[in-house]
């Protein structure tokens, strides 16, 4: 019987999205467990050098390092972060719109922007849309190291030693839960301490500082920033694969749904031609 | 024995965290030996060993790359790096992430061009909200 091809090709090919959509579902559910994990895992480092650091501000210190002083805006530097894969829902643009709105706020005071993307997406959006991008990082994979991010943020502390840049943002997403994600904006430069770990050393407190103050402070500074960037990275890896995660599922059911609705159509259709033959053929015996 | 809180991480993970009787680290100055009650100190640390002597008598070996110690009075943390660190190496990588957005963006101006930027994200935004419009119609 040939009712209906066209329906069951159809039905056929959502069948077979669903299959991909649901295999996606499923690895990137396994993926974000890992992505979590590794979030988790740079915890540490970035909680206790964000405490050396608070500790260093408390600190009397002589030598001022210039990752800890405030200097007139000229020139911001914005680090991106994005995903290197798309099929993530509103992932990208939310990170994409959110840093519009900032450095449109900027264009409005003249201050000139640079920015650093971190993941290919990111760099395609400027790419279309322009803007000044100075460096790159993509491909950095679901684990992504250290090493894979250096080269862009090494290039725009270098900026910001340099005078080039006055101040350094980082945006990303922030981790909510599975089913949220929230853009976010860090001021990297200059470093914003936090007090909260500062009580954990007594007032009038001072290292040694063993050979001298300052190579050690731009060490530590240095290592700081790029510890956050690093988790900050990572965190977006975990967001990126619950982001999948769920819009996968989404397509899943759209799936699921639009085959429902297709059978229904072609049972009617089939039904329909049924119906027609017999009563062709009652017809048919009662002309007889 | 008076012991001292020892943390040792590196940026991917936690790699120690314990009491401990003694601490040797290889800092940039030589070898330096932390006992409970040291005075606050901090130091870079070049490759090498740092040997933790558990509360239970035990040695931990771990080897790092170089990283940092911070000797406060409640506790000795040592920040280990992940890689081998070289100012020339970072430098090298930086121009590397330069060069690589140069040769992608050839073709594309400096300026932010906004309201293509606000065409495109609406855009976006259009077809997120559809794709969850149908979800909800479909349920």
């Amino acid at each position: 019987m040939a009712v209906g091809k066209e329906i069951r090709d159809q039905i056929g090919s959502v069948k077979s999205t669903q299959k991909i959509t649901k295999a996606m579902e499923m690895v990137a559910a396994s993926k974000m467990r890992r992505a979590q994990e590794r979030m988790q895992a740079a915890r540490p480092y970035a909680d206790k050098i964000r405490s050396v650091v608070a500790h260093i501000a408390k600190a009397n210190l002589e030598y001022k390092h210039p990752y800890t002083v405030d200097r007139e805006v000229k020139r911001v530097g914005y680090i991106v972060v994005s995903s290197d894969r798309g099929l993530c829902g509103g992932l990208n643009m939310n990170v994409f719109r959110k840093a519009m709105i900032e450095m449109a706020d900027w264009d409005e005071k003249n201050v000139e922007i640079d920015v650093a993307t971190i993941g290919s997406k990111g760099l395609a959006f400027f790419r279309r849309t322009g803007g000044n991008v100075v460096s790159e990082a993509s491909h950095y994979g679901d684990k992504p190291s250290l090493t894979d991010l250096l080269g862009a943020i090494t290039s725009m502390l270098k900026a910001y030693d340099e005078g080039r840049i006055d101040r350094l943002y980082v945006v990303s997403n922030e981790f909510v839960n599975t089913m949220t994600q929230a853009p976010r904006v860090q001021q990297m430069l200059p470093v914003v301490a936090n007090d909260e770990a500062a009580d954990e050393v007594p007032d009038l407190f001072d290292y040694i500082y063993e050979p001298e103050a300052k190579p050690i402070l731009d060490t530590v500074l240095k290592r700081y920033i790029e510890s956050q960037i690093y988790e900050a990275v990572v965190e977006n890896v975990a967001c990126e694969q619950s982001a999948r995660m769920v819009a996968m599922k989404a397509a899943s059911d759209n799936a699921g749904d639009l085959i429902g609705e297709l059978e229904l159509v072609y049972n009617k259709a089939r039904q329909a031609a049924i119906t027609q033959e017999i009563s062709e053929i009652v017809g048919g015996a009662a002309a007889v | 024995m008076s012991t001292m809180q020892v943390e040792v991480v590196s940026a991917e993970k936690e790699i120690f965290s314990g009491q401990a009787s003694m601490l040797i680290a290889t800092a940039e100055a030589g070898e330096l030996g932390i006992y409970p009650q040291h005075i606050p100190l901090l130091t870079n640390l070049k490759a090498g060993d740092v040997r933790v002597q558990t509360a239970d008598g035990e040695e931990e070996v771990i080897y790092v790359s170089g990283g940092i110690l911070e000797v406060t009075p409640k506790k000795v943390t040592v920040l280990s790096d992940t890689a081998m660190r070289a100012d020339d190496l970072d430098e090298a990588a930086a121009l590397e992430a330069q060069r690589k957005a140069e040769q992608a963006l050839k073709d594309s101006t400096a300026d932010i061009n906004y309201a293509k930027a606000k065409a495109e994200l609406a855009q976006a935004a259009a077809q997120l909200a559809a794709i969850k419009k149908m979800a909800k119609r479909g349920r």
